[in-house]
Order: structure tokens, then sequence, then C-alpha cells
């Protein structure tokens, strides 16, 4: 392999990774929501559009770093999302009809409305947060003076990345350790079980939607200085939220990170080597692989590595 | 070899052994009980007979045929029928049509599937709720419901899963009573019961489930008198 | 079996009368675009139909029916654009693209359940969409297919052609669920399990329903290729505008029941039509849409028809005691 040919995989694995890493972010909010209530929000990337609009505004406005914004954004998805589960998904999940997939079309609807406020507000242009920082980038040979290849770390992509394994990081030392985390995880193994163990049930749905909400909020955060925005951006998140979801396995963290970082991994390659055209496609015919051949996902593998039977 | 034959069969679930090395016949006509504690595997044993698991190991041989692997529709037209534990009626459709949807495989058309489902339901006591849509049943019209659309697919062999749990005296002897006039009809049936005054008194033979395994078979007489058992059902003395 | 259409007493003859009273239609010398309107909520009828006898009465969610609506259209259209000949022969030859297409799907779809159907009938129209975006010397790509000659200039003939292929699928629907199919579908709708351990083949008898629905579907859209003139990718396979809104035709009309469909397809048409005419409004289309998707959804998730006799105690109980 020629000096070049390594210089332009290792970049596009470089850039997967860091790609897969936002992505996994985008996914993990998806994935607990799904494990927890067995809810599948067609609306995940509407949200994750309005918190980069709410990044976008607070820069035109008052020049607010869009990583600062992640600190406004995510409450307010958080209360968005309790609300939206509390006022309308609620009350949709006790209605008696033929079609059970009503829960999914009413997402479908959620996100419509978004969709279109977003349009009536901000038009359909695309816009963007030019953050000063936005071209800025590490070098391979800032540190290593005789390297025989050069690679590029971009610093907004960095950042970004930096900050979401932080937010995963958290994410699972509360899912892990405290009570509410808890008892979040009890209810997405057996509602009844923890319902009998005095976990409010209820309460817990709502606060994992609010949680997953605010999750993919932050994701929109982190990925409005490396992106742009319009109105109707939030289907393709919404669909990168499922394959990783899919992939990785319904409910599980571990599995949607490995998740994201493989599609972001794929994407990058099938970038460089295949052509931008047919990205959106390769995300489709992962989703229907994994929906067929692997429906346990990735988490379903690693549990039957750790149980011991080889496949 | 029996008129059903298990052989051997295990079932692994990742590294869970659902069932291991069971084997038994059922010979035509008789009343078969299949008794143990709960996770023992009954409910597991039924589903691999009716299709809706591939045994990890072993077979099912059913007049000399092998079944296993099959899919549950294929082994149902070749004459098994099953009730499920769970009750699963069509929620939104009548009792009648419930019966007529079962009979519509040996029918050739939607009347006579009719004649014959009106007929199923005289003979399983639900003729005054025909109309009912299956939903608002009582829990032991349901389960009878759940017999009489298995009893129309014209089985050769009934497969019942708990049909008793849950019901009144009153509703019990019923039940009861439809077991006795299914069997008069010819038809092998095999039943998993908790109910131990039932199933010893109706049951020809026996076989007993602990975690997976055969640990007894036999008569009831033989049964009752088994040590094993006994301690498989209270525990260690 | 028996299919109560809550409240309507459906007489045998109803449907005839209907039939009828729309044939002479065209005598009463309606404008040219109250005759447009009139065919759109005919042709929407039709596919909200189609889909209803898959998802509504066999209870497969589709969320991709663009998918054969697109391939009707493209198959329609592309007799035209690649051999000259007629579009209208789209008719017949649609029969065995679509039916083939939806086997295909079928044969990737079906095997999963509920949800997970819908999600990946969803990508199927996309992935449909994109392909037909991008395989630019076979369907045209972005710029679609264009017919320049008009086969009629008065809307007259178009009317009675979609109105024949409405009370066809409309008869069609009718006998399926009146027979073995149809108490098949409605078994597997509310228990697969139990329908499959009662010796029906879920497999086969959900592609039936998948095959007939897509081939219904592709039928209008090869009505809608002859029609409108012009088709491209956005247009006929667009998931919002026309895998949603079939959802939504038969969501607010009345899912499971025969004439839901067409009560929906009204609904639909003349609420877009309203939204369209008011320029305020124009751009909030999927706004309106949406929080009717959500309303409907929340307090009539049968639909009007399906939910006929919830309307009845709310206007009896709005008008108080007499």
């Amino acid at each position: 392999m020629t000096s070049i040919q390594l210089e332009v995989l290792l970049q596009t694995l470089i850039s997967g990774i860091l790609l897969g890493g936002l992505y996994a972010l985008i996914g993990i909010g998806m994935t607990i929501i799904m494990g927890v209530m067995k809810i599948i929000n067609l609306a995940h990337g509407e949200l994750m559009m309005v918190a980069m609009y709410i990044a976008y505004v607070l820069f035109s406005l008052f020049h607010m770093d869009p990583y600062l914004s992640v600190f406004i954004a995510t409450p307010a998805l958080f209360l968005l999302g309790i609300a939206i589960q509390k006022y309308l998904i609620n009350p949709v999940l006790k209605v008696e009809s033929i079609l059970p997939e009503n829960q999914v079309i009413l997402t479908v609807g959620i996100g419509m409305v978004l969709a279109n406020i977003a349009t009536f507000i901000f038009k359909s242009d695309y816009r963007q947060t030019p953050v000063d920082y936005a071209t800025k980038a590490w070098y391979l040979s800032d540190i290593w003076k005789k390297t025989p290849i050069e690679l590029s770390l971009s610093m907004p992509w960095s950042v970004s990345f930096v900050i979401a394994v932080l937010i995963t990081a958290c994410l699972w030392f509360f899912l892990a350790k405290t009570d509410t985390g808890k008892s979040i995880r009890a209810t997405a193994q057996d509602r009844d079980a923890a319902l009998l163990m005095g976990v409010n049930v209820d309460k817990m749905r709502v606060i994992t939607f609010g949680l997953g909400s605010s999750l993919v909020g932050a994701a929109g955060c982190l990925f409005i200085p490396i992106y742009y925005i319009y109105p109707d951006i939030g289907g393709q998140f919404t669909l990168i939220a499922f394959v990783i979801t899919i992939l990785g396995g319904l409910g599980s963290t571990v599995g949607a990170i490995i998740g994201g970082v493989i599609l972001g991994l794929f994407e990058s390659l099938t970038a460089t080597y295949v052509g931008m055209g047919w990205a959106p496609v390769g995300r489709f015919v992962i989703f229907v692989m994994a929906l067929i051949f692997l429906p346990g996902g990735v988490a379903s593998l690693l549990k039957a590595k750790r149980l011991g039977i080889g496949r | 070899m029996s008129f059903l034959e298990i052989k051997k069969v295990s079932m692994f679930f990742g590294g869970l052994a659902a069932l291991k090395d069971v084997s038994f016949g059922i010979t035509k006509g008789e009343i078969l009980g299949l008794i143990g504690p709960n996770g023992a595997g009954k409910t597991t044993l039924f589903n691999v007979v009716n299709g809706f698991y591939k045994p990890s190991r072993g077979d099912v041989f059913f007049n000399d045929i092998t079944i296993s692997g099959h899919k549950p529709h294929e082994i149902c037209q070749r004459g098994i029928a099953r009730t499920f534990q769970v009750v699963k009626p069509l929620q939104r459709m009548s009792v009648l049509d419930n019966v007529i949807a079962s009979a519509l495989l040996r029918t050739g058309n939607r009347k006579q599937a009719e004649v014959a489902a009106r007929d199923i339901l005289h003979f399983t006591a639900l003729d005054n709720d025909r109309e009912v849509i299956s939903r608002g049943l009582p829990l032991g019209k349901r389960k009878r419901l759940e017999i009489a659309r298995a009893l129309a697919t014209q089985p050769e062999i009934l497969l019942l899963d708990e049909s008793f749990a849950g019901l009144n005296p009153s509703e019990l002897d019923a039940s009861i009573g439809i077991i006795g006039k299914i069997r008069e009809r010819g038809i092998t049936i095999m039943i998993i019961e908790h109910h131990m005054k039932v199933i010893m008194s109706i049951s020809d033979r026996i076989v007993v489930l602990n975690y997976g395994e055969k640990i007894a078979e036999g008569t009831p007489q033989e049964i009752r008198d088994n040590g094993l058992v006994v301690e498989a059902y209270l525990g260690e003395a | 079996m028996q299919m109560r259409d809550n409240g309507f007493q459906m007489k045998k003859y109803f449907p005839i009368i209907i039939a009828v009273l729309l044939a002479a239609l065209p005598f009463i010398g309606l404008s040219s675009y109250v005759m447009h309107i009139i065919i759109l909520v005919i042709m929407w009828s039709v596919i909200g139909m189609a889909w209803n006898l898959l998802s509504g009465y066999c209870g497969q969610v589709s969320f991709g029916h663009a998918a054969f609506f697109g391939t009707g259209a493209y198959a329609s259209g592309m007799l035209y654009s690649k051999f000259g000949i007629s579009a209208w022969w789209g008719l017949p030859f649609s029969i065995i693209v679509v039916t083939l297409l939806a086997l295909v799907i079928g044969y990737i779809c079906l095997r999963l359940r509920g949800p997970f159907f819908a999600l990946a009938t969803l990508s199927m129209g996309v992935i449909l969409r994109i392909t037909a975006e991008n395989l630019v010397n076979f369907t045209g790509g972005d710029l679609g297919i264009m017919i320049r000659e008009r086969t009629w200039i008065e809307k007259t003939w178009y009317y009675y052609i979609i109105l024949a292929v409405a009370c066809g699928t409309f008869l069609a629907i009718k006998i399926v669920i009146e027979s073995k199919l149809g108490y098949y579908f409605v078994a597997i709708r509310e228990d697969q399990d139990a329908a499959e351990s009662l010796g029906i083949n879920t497999t086969l008898y959900k592609t039936i329903a998948l095959c007939l629905s897509a081939m219904l579907t592709g039928f209008a859209g090869v009505f809608y290729m002859n029609y409108m003139g012009y088709i491209d990718p956005k247009v006929v396979f667009a998931l919002h505008d026309i895998s949603i809104v079939t959802i939504m035709v038969v969501m607010v009309g009345g899912v499971a029941t025969y004439w839901g469909p067409v009560v929906g397809a009204i609904i639909m048409v003349l609420l877009s039509e309203i939204i369209r005419s008011v320029p305020a409004l124009g751009t909030a289309h999927h706004t309106f849409f949406g929080i009717l998707l959500i309303v409907i959804i929340i307090f009539l998730p049968n639909g009007i028809v399906g939910d006929f006799p919830k309307l009845r105690k709310l206007r009896d109980l709005s008008r108080g005691p007499s």
C-alpha cells in the first residue's frame, strides 16, 4: 500500500470514528426510549432539529458558542420530551384501536408538525453556525515532525466527539449507579416486575422520554458546528438513530455505541471509496439487513459470547 | 412406534436447556397428562410438538412421519391442534367467527364452515354466546372457545395447555365433561395441567417433567406414589 | 363475516345507488376544477381501499405504499418514454411489474412483525425513490417522465376510467373480505400465532394480501401517470405526500371498513385543497395534517366510520335531554 493510500485510509477511519461517536449519541437516545417504552419515535430527528435551531438562534442573536448551547438545549429538549410523552403519547397508549401501530403514526404526526413549524419560522434555507474555529485542525506533523503521512484531526469534529463521549460516560454512570437510572433499567427489562418492586413505572417512562430527547438535543448542538441545518433535516437523523438502534440492539447503550461507530465507519468508507450519492441508500440497506439478519443487534452477539455459547 | 413419538427432544435457548433428552410416546385414543413444577418445560414441549420451535436435538414423529421442524400450520393440517395457556381469542371477531375461521381449514367454503362451527359450539356448550365478541367473554368461556377452535380443525391429537386454570367449580365440571366427550369422538389428548385432582382423574397415563427432564412416567397411581415426583413439587424434605 | 359498519344500515343496494349516481355525475355539468377534485378523491379512495386490505384487515401496517404507487406510475410512463406506446397499456403491464415488486418486498418484510414491518416498508419506499432518482438513463432521474400528448382534453373519460377502477376495487375487496380469505386475513391480524396453530399458512396469506394491495395501488399510479401527464421520483415515491397520506386517508375515514377509505379520501382531498387555496396557510400544509393525525389517533383511532357510535354519542350528548 502506498503512503498516499495509507493516508487516505487512516484519514477515512479517523473521520469514521469521530462521526461514529456523534452518531452513537443520536442513537443512544432512541435505544433507551425503545428499550424502556417499546415506543418507536419517528420524530426523533425532528427533536434534534429543534435543538439545532435553538443553538442556531443563540448563536445568531447572542454569539453563544454551540457547545455552550448544550447547557440550554439539553434541558429544553428534556422538557419538550416530557411534555410530548405526557400529553400526547401516554393518552394514545391507553386508547383501544384496531391498529397497534397508532403510536408510531402519532410520532409521524408530531414530526410533521415540528418540521413544518420550523419551516414557518426559518424558511427552508440552509443555515449554519460559522464558528471561527470551524476550519481549525490539528495535524500529525505538528507533533511528529518527520511523519511519512499527514493526518489531520478537525477541531470541531474532535471537540464534539470528546463531549459526546463525556455525555455518554455520564449517562452510563447515571444508569448504572443512581437509583433513578436503575429504575429505568428495571422498567426496560420487565415492566411488571418493576411495578411490583415499587418503581413508579409511569414516571420512569416520562423521564426516559425526556432523557432520550435531551440526549439527542445535546447531539444536535454538537452537530451544528460541523454541519448545517434546514427544517427537513430530521428525517435522515431519525433514520440514523434507527439503524444504530437496530444494529446495536434495542435498549443496549453499549450496542448503540458500537452501532454508531460501525455506521460512522461505513459511511466514511462509502463516501471515500464509492461516492456520496449512494450514502442514504447504504443506511437503509444496513437497516433492513440488520432487521432481518441480526434482529437482536450487536447486543445479542455480545450476550451470546458472555454466556459462552459459540455461534 | 407410538401414534405420537417424542424422541430424545432437547431444546436449548442460549445457554439454557429448557428440555433435555425427553422421550415418551402416546398411544392412539389415550389421555396423557403432562405435569411438573412451573418452568419444567411443559409448554416448551408443546411448542416443539406444535411447530413453533424446532428442537435443538431429537425428533417428533406423528404416524411414523417426522414432524419436527415443520411449520405450525402444516402440523395442524396433519392433525395436531393445540390451545394456548394464555388464551388467544381472535379478539374482535365473534365466537362464531372464531370457530368459522378455524373450520375453514377442512371445509371448502364459508357456508359449510359455518355449519361445522355451529356444531362445535353446540358440542362445547357455547351456543348462546355465538354472536358475542370474543374479547368480552369471561375466562371460562374463553378457554372453552380455545378448545372449540382447536376441535374445528378436526384434529387427531389435541394438545391442551392449562385449560382448567382459573375456572370456578361449575366451569370446571363443564370442561371436564367436554374432555370426556372429545375422547369419545376418538381424539387423542395430551394435557398440561396444574390442577392435580383433575389430571389424576381424567388421565390414562402421566408424564412428569422437572427442569426440562422427564423424571417419571406411569399411571396416576404410580405417579402419586413416586417419591421423585413428590420431591420435585415440594422440594427436599 | 358480518361486517357491521357501525350505524350505517348497509342495505345491499346502497353501493349500487352510489355507483349509479356517480356514473350520472358528468351530466350535471360541473366545472373542470370540480371534476379534477372529484377525480382525485376517487383515486385516493382506490389507494386507501388497497392499503386498507393489507393494513386494516390483515393488520400488516405499511408505511411504504408509495413504492407501489410510484412503480405503477413508472411502469406506465416508461412504456411511453422507452417504447413509445400509450401509457394506458400500463394498466395490464403494471400488474406484472407491481406484483413482482410486491413479492420481493413481501419476501424481505413480511417476516417482520408490527412496527418493524412498518419501518421496513417505509425503507422500501425511500429506497425506490432514491433508486429512481439515481438510475437516470432508465427512469429519467429527477427530470421525471412527461407525456406530451393528452389522451383527452375533457375530464369526462378520465373520470369514468378511475370510477371504473374504484368500483372494481370496492367490489373486489368486498368479495375477498366476505370469503375465506377475509376470515384468514382478520385472524392473522388478531393473533398471528393463534392463526398459524389453526392451520392458516400465515406467510402465504399475508403475501396474497400484499400482492392484491400492491396491484390495486399500482393501478392508481398508472392512472396518475396518464391523467397528470408528468411524474418524477419526489412526487410519486413521496413518503409524506403519498405513503403517509394513504395512512391518513384510511385512519381518518375508518380502518377495516368498506366505506372508511372513501370518507377519508373526501376529507383529505378537500382539506388539502382548502389549505392550498388560502395563501397564508399554504406552507402550513403539513402542520395541519400532523395535527389532524394526532387528533384522530387520540380521539378517533378507528376513524370516522369505525368510531361512528362514539360520534353519535357525542352528538346526542351535545343535543342535551330532549
